[in-house]
C-alpha cells in the first residue's frame, strides 16, 4: 500500500483537520463526535440538511457543506457508516427550529445508524433515502438499489430549495423527485485500498473491468474484458435509459463522476461519448457536471448519472452554491 | 451475568476474533467491502478498554456504557446492531438483583430480537441473523432447564451449522445482496464473527 498516511488510527482525524483548515472560510470541523458544519449558523426558519456516510468518497459529503447545499455532514470511518451520536450532535448544532432533513444513501449500515440518530434527536426531522444505482435489481425482498452519485444532485437541488424557504415537507418531496428522476451506473478498472486493510479490496486483471460497481469497491453486476470507451459508455447508458425512459422532449442533466483515480481528461472523453450517444437517441442534455464528486478512494473508474429535469429542478440546479467542492453563482 | 463476567468475556472474544481476523477479512472482501473485521476489532478494543471505568458500576450502568461505546465507536452495520443489542440488555428489569443463567438468557434473547428489528433481516438472508436467531430460539428452550451444559453444547453446534449454511445462500440484505449469484459459495463474515463470539462465550460458561 502506498498512501499518504502517518498511522491508521489518526488517518481520518488528520484528514478532517486539514479539510477544516483548508476551507476555514466556509466550514468548521468538529471532532469527537465528528461532523462538518457551515461556518455561519443556519438562519432562522431554514430547514437544515444533514448527510453523511463512510469516508473515502470525498468530496462527498463534507465538501458539499455550505451555502446552497448541506448544513452539516457526518463522516464515518473509511467505507463505514457514521454513528448515531454524530447525527444527533450535528442536528443539535445546526437546527434553527425549522427541522432537519437527513439525506441517506441506501446502504444497510447508513440506514440503521441514521435511523438511530433520528430517534435520538428530539427536534423535528425527516429523512430521504437515495437509491439511484440501476446496476442493482430492485425488489421488496432485498436491500434494493444503492444510493450513489445522484446523492450529490439531491443535495445540491434540495439545498437550494431549503435556502429559498422550502419547508421540511417540500424539501423531502423535491429530494424524492430528484432521486426518482435519476439513474446511475458505474464501472471500475481497478480496486481500491482501504487504509486499515492495506491491500486492494478485490483482485482484477489488467484487461478487466467491473461493470456496475458500487462506491465501496464492492463488486457489481459482472466482470468483463475492457472495451473502447464508446462501448462501455453505451452499455452504461443503455442500462440507465432502460430504467429511466426519458421522453424525447425532456431536458436532462448529464453527470460524469470520477471514482478518484481516473484523470479529468478521461472523464471529459466519457462525457463526449455520452453526449454523442444520447444525441443519436434524441435525448437532450441541458446541464452538465463532470468531475470527482462521489469517489471510492483511488479507484479508477467512472459513474454516469442521468437526471430528468423539470423547471423546478433546473431552477434549483442553477441557483448559487458555495461549498468546498462546488461553487457557482456567488 | 456480572460486570466482571462481561469484561472477561470481552477479553476472550477479542483474543479469538484477533486469531481469526485474516479469515473474516477475506470473507468480507469476497462478498462485502472489507470493513467488518476492523469494525468488530475496534469495538472489542473499546469495550476492553472500558474495564477501569465500568468494573465497579452496577450491571445496568455498565451495559449502558458498553452500548454507548459500541454505538459511537464502531460505525457501519455492526455498530448499530451490537449497540442495539447492549442497549436492549441494559434496559432489562431487575438488573440490581442477581442475574442468574435464566435471566441472562432472557436478556440475550431480547437483545437479539431488537437486533432483528433494527436490521430488518430474518433467517435465510445471509447475515449474522442466520446464526443469532436460531441461537436465540435454543436459549429460549434452555432457560427453563436445570442442566444447561449439554444445552450450551447444542448452542455451539447450532451456531456452527448455521454459520456454515450461509455459504450457499443468496444474500438479500446488506452489501452482499448487490452481488446476486456471485455471493454464493462464501460464508457470510457477520455470521462467522457472531458464531465465534457465541462459541467462545458458551465454552467459557461450560468450563467454569
Amino acid at each position: 500500500m502506498k498512501k499518504f498516511i502517518n498511522n491508521n488510527d489518526d488517518f481520518l482525524k488528520e484528514s478532517l483537520t486539514g479539510f477544516g483548515k483548508a476551507h476555514s472560510d466556509i466550514i468548521n470541523v468538529n471532532l469527537d463526535p465528528s461532523f462538518v458544519s457551515r461556518k455561519n449558523k443556519t438562519k432562522d426558519g431554514k430547514v437544515s440538511l444533514i448527510s453523511g456516510g463512510g469516508s473515502g468518497h470525498e468530496p462527498m459529503h463534507g465538501g458539499f457543506v455550505g451555502h446552497g447545499m448541506l448544513d452539516a455532514a457526518c463522516p464515518g470511518f473509511v467505507f463505514s457508516a457514521p454513528t448515531p451520536d454524530q447525527m444527533q450532535a450535528a442536528a443539535e448544532h445546526v437546527d434553527s427550529g425549522a427541522g432537519v432533513l437527513f439525506i441517506v444513501k441506501n446502504y444497510s449500515g447508513d440506514i440503521m445508524n441514521f435511523e438511530m440518530g433520528a430517534e435520538m434527536y428530539s427536534g423535528k426531522n425527516d429523512s430521504i433515502i437515495t437509491n439511484d444505482d440501476v446496476a442493482v435489481e430492485d425488489s421488496t425482498f432485498t436491500t434494493g438499489r444503492r444510493g450513489v452519485a445522484a446523492t450529490v444532485l439531491v443535495e445540491k437541488i434540495v439545498g437550494s430549495l431549503a435556502e429559498h424557504s422550502g419547508s421540511l415537507e417540500e424539501c423531502k418531496k423535491l429530494g424524492e423527485k430528484v432521486n426518482k428522476n435519476a439513474g446511475t451506473m458505474g464501472v471500475a478498472f481497478t480496486s481500491c485500498t482501504v487504509p486499515a486493510a492495506g491491500k486492494p479490496t478485490f483482485d482484477i486483471g489488467d484487461d478487466e473491468m467491473e461493470f456496475g460497481v458500487g462506491i465501496h469497491g464492492e463488486p457489481g453486476r459482472k466482470r468483463e474484458k475492457i472495451q473502447p470507451s464508446k462501448t462501455i459508455v453505451g452499455n452504461i447508458l443503455e442500462a440507465i435509459l432502460d430504467n429511466l425512459k426519458p421522453e424525447k422532449n425532456e431536458k436532462n442533466l448529464l453527470f460524469v463522476n470520477g471514482m478518484g483515480g481516473t484523470p479529468l481528461t478521461e472523464l471529459y472523453l466519457v462525457y463526449e461519448d455520452a453526449c454523442q450517444i444520447l444525441q443519436s437517441k434524441g435525448i437532450e442534455v441541458t446541464k452538465s457536471l463532470v468531475g470527482n464528486y462521489c469517489t471510492s478512494l483511488e479507484m479508477q473508474g467512472v459513474s454516469i448519472t442521468l437526471l430528468k429535469c423539470d423547471d423546478e429542478i433546473l431552477k434549483h440546479w442553477d441557483a448559487p452554491v458555495h461549498t468546498a467542492a462546488m461553487r457557482w453563482g456567488m | 451475568m456480572s460486570v466482571s463476567f462481561l469484561i472477561s468475556q470481552a477479553k476472550s472474544v477479542q483474543k479469538v476474533i484477533d486469531e481469526n481476523s485474516a479469515e473474516i477479512e477475506v470473507l468480507d472482501q469476497k462478498i462485502g467491502d472489507g470493513d467488518h473485521i476492523f469494525n468488530i476489532q475496534r469495538g472489542l478494543k473499546l469495550v476492553v478498554e472500558l474495564e477501569d471505568a465500568i468494573k465497579d458500576l452496577p450491571l445496568a450502568k455498565a451495559l449502558n456504557m458498553i452500548a454507548m461505546k459500541v454505538l459511537s465507536g464502531i460505525g457501519g452495520s455492526s455498530g448499530a446492531l451490537f449497540g442495539t443489542f447492549f442497549m436492549t440488555m441494559a434496559k432489562s428489569s431487575d438488573l440490581d438483583k442477581d442475574v442468574n443463567f435464566n435471566k441472562a438468557c432472557e436478556m440475550i434473547i431480547s437483545g437479539i430480537k431488537a437486533m432483528k428489528e433494527r436490521g430488518k433481516a430474518d433467517v435465510g438472508e445471509k447475515t449474522m441473523m442466520d446464526v443469532l436467531l436460531p441461537v436465540s430460539e435454543k436459549l429460549n428452550e434452555l432457560k427453563n432447564e436445570s442442566e444447561f451444559k449439554p444445552g450450551l453444547n447444542e448452542v455451539i453446534k447450532i451456531a456452527e451449522e448455521r454459520m456454515l449454511s450461509t455459504k450457499d445462500m443468496l444474500a438479500t440484505k446488506g452489501r452482499a445482496s448487490f452481488l446476486g449469484e456471485r455471493a454464493k459459495g462464501h460464508i457470510d463474515p457477520g455470521a462467522r464473527s457472531s458464531q465465534l463470539i457465541i462459541d467462545t462465550i458458551c465454552k467459557s460458561v461450560i468450563n467454569n
